[in-house]
């Protein structure tokens, strides 16, 4: 049985003074979705929400979802900024298709989220900006709260800010002060509703506000207002529980993808000894890594902010020729200015980390919104025959081990490494078993000290371009190591020597030779899910769409549809079984966030025609739509002569879809 | 053995860090065995020989010396010290010699770049590492044309200039190379001529001893492309009037028999005179003084310069003054984390504080 660190908070002791009992139902699992202007501190109310539901042990997936300006003109369409949580008591894989609760703080955060939202569920609506000025300005041209528009919805309408006002009137505030503790208020409201533990809240805001105390005690306050809210309101008759959720042992923390990848490019280079150079340009969404890299110099981290894109990695690859661990955070337009500079990493051989944190393109395209449409860029967008290992998380937390494993190949084989996320797993967050650092494999840069060949004249003498027989990686010497001076560049090198060469079949034998180099990485074989072994179609993914790749399996199987899936870590090289793997299944699809990349280099390195599912819509791909598309194809591909469908429509809409089968008698008869 | 035993100077200021050498080193030693491929007369040739020449005066060891340089004909030059070296990309030296230096205390770092690569396609990474003060030493080879892709007209190019890619004749404005990099507050910033040797050997030691960026334009002489763009500085007849010579602490005057000197002229402007016009001879000449720390100072002698065909220029060092070198800072508030923090228990770090265990 799991246990929790903190139980419900005892400190909020109230006197039980309402007329109508509180029923608690059990739910397995709740998608709650905060919306709002994208100054009420939506992503903070989502974020403190998070941390109180991690710490109760529930399994948890998130997704901000904001706009790119930092303040869009105050309640406008273009404004709303909103936070998805999806929290269980049974392991998932995705921040949830359709949210049971959304909290909205204003007419623009309704409609601009309504659509998602299927009846049914519960409406929160701060009423405070329904005048008819603000409804007009979305678009409303009667008060939706009043027209009838969302009967079948459970709609709890509160004039959160005027009670909010109320709460914090002893601290003195102006009202527009005061009225911004409303998201504290929300929050210590839902937190009342589905039993979450505060004092992780409490704590969090007397240290952010401890320079400003009454700032401080008005957001405290409003927190407990909301909370007290519940408890005595009539509003209210029905509590949830969500248990928490059954994971391996171990200790957990939640974690985002960006501070998973930042905490494993420092693991990586201290288990290789070496210290960390980042060189970087702030970008959405890839800033982050900058942020946190910047807190941790007592690690031996040297972060660079440097004038421009080129100049970060430009920085970064001098580093490495220095023989720090060289790295570079960036996103797509980000990595199209680094390219050339990657290509001397190629040419160089010296080791590099890049990482892509994918936004929706091309150009400037939707930095905040998430897309995997670098795939190729990464794999081919430099000029020559200029190969790298390309690796790709699949969710936050595996961004951590994503990282370790590009310092491993990028120090151990002297070459660039590309690490693909996406705005998806910069900002979305899951639980994480912490590993134990000390139990990580070292790394070995394996510098060369000593002459490693002897010259015409029987000199011993080092020649920068001698290979490793086994990896191919080159003997790797640093400035002030005596008698090992030697001089490396863009151009073409003479084999061994190093030397600048113009000689065809010296080119020949350095473009192969390069290329052997990254397609000899050692990978491990990819493993399929295939529970007995007849599916006769494949699904296989790469990056974030694990998770919702995973939930649409999970729908299609408990409707009895048989279905193997794999997912790439690996890009390039691809792990070794692959080709036999696409070869022993009858159909194979590949959803992705773009229009279909990884497809074409299946199709055209193993001959297998894919099918490709293709959806960019700068969000990730939805579980349900997807379990339809996996449904359609095995029901064609089995031979199931059914006009109807029914295995797609019936995995499409499953109310319960995202569990695991073998969790399906934990499920509780409470769940909505 | 210490170096002091061996007679060899103390380093100064601005190779702090480097170790050194623990033998008399001679020129031979940074000759590499790369064959030398710059066309027959070219300004490289002599500027190479001088820095061969120089470099063992340093008295650090040899593989404390990490030269990194961009494209163009003068980056070749890496190639031909036996030196760690890194013939990089279009532009991005400064860049790439910051990760370096930074990294990497213990090295000696030089920039070799030229007026296409540092001024064109690499004038941001330039003018960033100057107004930062990266501890590297920075020479750009000013031969005011682009002679590897065989003639276009450069950014440092008169106006007018007929070239392969300006056949009417070039309409483009020019860099005034030190006027830029005092416009971004280089703490080191000099000029020097490929044919003067000792000048340019004296103007390299000072550099080399400056902490922060030194910044060091060599008019160079490209005799396929360029021929004869700084004849004025080489030729005996005109050379005196040419060159307007920068020595600290001197009053600024030269021309034939000391005839021409340099008085302040207006709003923080300089102007050349004739020495017999002025009221008080040359107690009205400006005293250089290279250490003053407004740069409006070292911005007016850069005016001094002919902006279109060379006739006359400032040479010698404009600005040397003291700031914080970016390197050591950065180096510092990782020592100052360290000793605060420690060096960091990274298991701690990445379990944080809000963790729960599941038994």
């Amino acid at each position: 049985m799991p246990s929790t660190k903190r139980q419900a908070d005892p400190s909020f002791d109230l006197e039980m003074n309402r007329t109508v009992t509180i029923e608690v139902k059990q739910l397995d699992r709740v998608v709650i979705r905060f919306a709002g202007d994208s100054g009420d501190g939506m992503q903070l109310t989502g974020d403190r929400f998070t941390a109180e539901t991690a710490s109760f042990g529930n399994d948890l997936s998130t997704l901000p979802n904001f706009p790119a300006e930092i303040r869009a003109p105050a309640g406008t369409l273009p404004g709303v900024s909103s936070f998805q949580l999806h929290f269980a008591d049974h392991d998932i894989l995705t921040p949830g298709d359709a949210p049971d609760v959304l909290i909205a703080m204003n007419p623009a955060a309704l409609k601009a989220n309504l659509g998602d939202v299927p009846r049914g569920a519960t409406l929160i609506v701060d009423t405070a900006d329904f005048t008819a000025r603000n409804l007009k300005r979305v678009g409303y041209d009667e008060n939706p709260l009043e027209t009838g528009e969302l009967d079948g919805y459970h709609v709890v309408p509160l004039n959160l800010t005027a009670m909010t006002v109320e709460s914090v009137k002893e601290f003195g505030l102006t009202r527009k002060d005061a009225s911004r503790a409303k998201n504290m208020y929300a929050l210590g409201l839902v937190s009342w509703l589905f039993q979450r533990p505060v004092d992780t809240t409490i704590t969090f805001l007397e240290t952010k506000f401890a320079s400003k105390p009454d700032i401080r005690d008005a957001n405290i306050a409003a927190f407990r207002a909301g909370y007290n809210f519940g408890e005595t309101a009539e509003e209210f008759s029905v509590r949830y529980e969500v248990k928490p959720a059954v994971m391996p042992t171990g200790t957990y923390r939640n974690i985002s993808g960006n501070l998973a990848l930042a905490y494993g490019l420092v693991t990586g280079a201290q288990r290789a000894g070496l210290p960390l150079v980042l060189g970087a340009y702030p970008i959405t969404p890839a800033s982050d890594v900058l942020h946190e890299l910047s807190k941790l110099k007592r690690f031996n981290v040297t972060t660079i902010q440097a004038e421009d894109e080129i100049a970060g990695v430009g920085a970064a690859l001098g580093a490495s020729f220095g023989g720090a661990l060289g790295v570079t955070t960036s996103s797509g337009p980000g990595i199209s200015l680094k390219s050339e500079t990657i290509g001397l990493g190629v040419m160089l051989e010296l080791p590099l980390v890049v990482c892509d944190i994918q936004r929706a393109g091309p150009s400037t395209g939707m930095p905040t919104k998430t897309e995997q449409a670098d795939l190729l860029q990464v794999m081919f967008g430099r000029n020559g025959e200029a190969p790298l290992p390309v690796l790709a998380a699949q969710s936050p937390a595996d961004c951590f081990a994503i990282a370790v494993e590009a310092a491993r190949i990028a120090v151990t084989y002297r070459t660039p490494v590309v690490v693909l996320s996406d705005g998806y797993l910069a900002n979305g967050s899951e639980p994480w078993k912490i590993p134990v650092i000390e139990e990580l494999p070292t790394i070995d840069p394996n510098f060369t000290l000593e002459p490693n060949a002897t010259n015409d004249k029987g000199e011993p003498t080092y020649l920068p371009y001698l290979r490793d027989p086994e990896t191919l990686a080159r003997a790797w010497a640093i400035p002030g190591t005596a008698g090992l001076d030697h001089r490396i560049g863009g151009l073409e090198k003479e084999d061994k020597t190093g030397n600048i060469s113009y000689d065809p079949a010296n080119h020949d034998l350095m473009i192969r030779t390069r290329q052997a180099k990254v397609d000899g990485i050692a990978v491990d074989p990819i493993t399929v899910d295939d529970p007995d072994g007849t599916a006769k179609v494949l699904v296989l993914g790469w990056g974030s769409t694990y998770g919702p790749i995973g939930a649409a399996v999970r729908r299609v199987r408990k409707v009895g549809g048989k279905i193997a899936q794999a997912h790439l870590r690996h890009l390039n090289p691809l792990p070794p079984n692959l080709g036999d793997i696409l070869k022993s299944y009858e159909k194979v699809l590949v959803p992705e966030m773009n229009l279909g990349q990884l497809a074409l280099l299946l199709r055209s390195k193993y001959l297998v025609d894919v099918v490709s599912y293709a959806q960019v819509r700068g969000m990730p791909l939805g579980a349900a739509e997807l379990a339809g598309v996996i449904g359609n194809l095995v029901e064609e591909t089995e031979g199931i002569d059914d006009d109807a469908r029914h295995l797609g429509l019936a995995a499409a809409s499953l109310k319960h879809g995202e569990a695991a089968l073998s969790d399906e008698l934990h499920q509780s008869e409470g769940a909505r | 053995m210490s170096t002091v035993e061996l007679g060899m100077p103390s380093l100064p200021n601005g190779l702090r860090g480097v170790p050194a050498a623990t033998e008399p080193q001679n020129r031979k030693e940074y000759v590499s065995d790369q064959e030398v491929r710059w066309c027959p007369g070219c300004g490289d040739y002599a500027v190479l020989a001088a820095f061969q020449g120089f470099l063992p005066e340093l008295g650090i060891k040899r593989e404390n010396v990490a030269m990194v340089s961009g494209i163009g004909c003068s980056s070749r030059f890496p190639y031909y010290l036996s030196t760690y070296g890194m013939h990089s990309i279009h532009g991005r030296a400064p860049a790439i010699a910051t990760g370096l230096a930074v990294s990497r205390p213990d090295l000696s770092v030089w920039v070799v770049t030229g007026d296409g690569d540092a001024l064109s396609i690499g004038g941001n990474h330039l003018i960033h590492t100057l107004r930062r003060n990266v501890n590297m030493k920075i020479l750009l080879f000013n031969n005011r044309i682009y002679g590897l892709t065989k003639g276009q007209y450069s950014p440092t190019s008169e106006p007018g200039k007929v070239t392969k890619s300006t056949p009417m004749g070039s309409v483009d404005n020019p860099f005034n190379p030190v006027s830029l990099a005092l416009g971004a507050e280089a703490t080191f910033v000099a000029r020097t001529v490929d044919s003067d040797r000792k000048h340019l050997t004296s103007v390299l030691r000072e550099a080399a001893e400056h902490r922060g960026t030194a910044f060091v334009e060599i008019y160079q002489n490209c005799p396929i492309f360029n021929d004869n763009a700084f004849e004025a500085f080489k030729d005996p007849e005109t050379r005196d009037d040419a060159i307007i010579p920068l020595v600290h602490g001197e009053p600024i005057r030269f021309g034939k028999e000391g005839r021409l000197g340099v008085v302040r002229d207006g709003f923080a402007s300089l102007a050349v005179r004739e020495v017999a016009d002025l009221p008080n001879g040359e107690a009205d000449l400006v005293v250089h003084d290279a250490h003053t720390d407004d740069p409006a100072y070292a911005f007016a002698l850069s005016r001094l310069t002919d902006a279109g065909v060379l006739h006359r220029a400032p040479i010698g060092v404009f600005r040397s003054v003291e700031r914080p070198a970016y390197d050591d800072l950065v180096r510092q508030q990782i020592t100052t984390a360290q000793e605060a923090q420690g060096t960091g228990d990274l298991q701690s770090l990445v379990t944080g504080t809000d963790t729960w265990t599941v038994n």
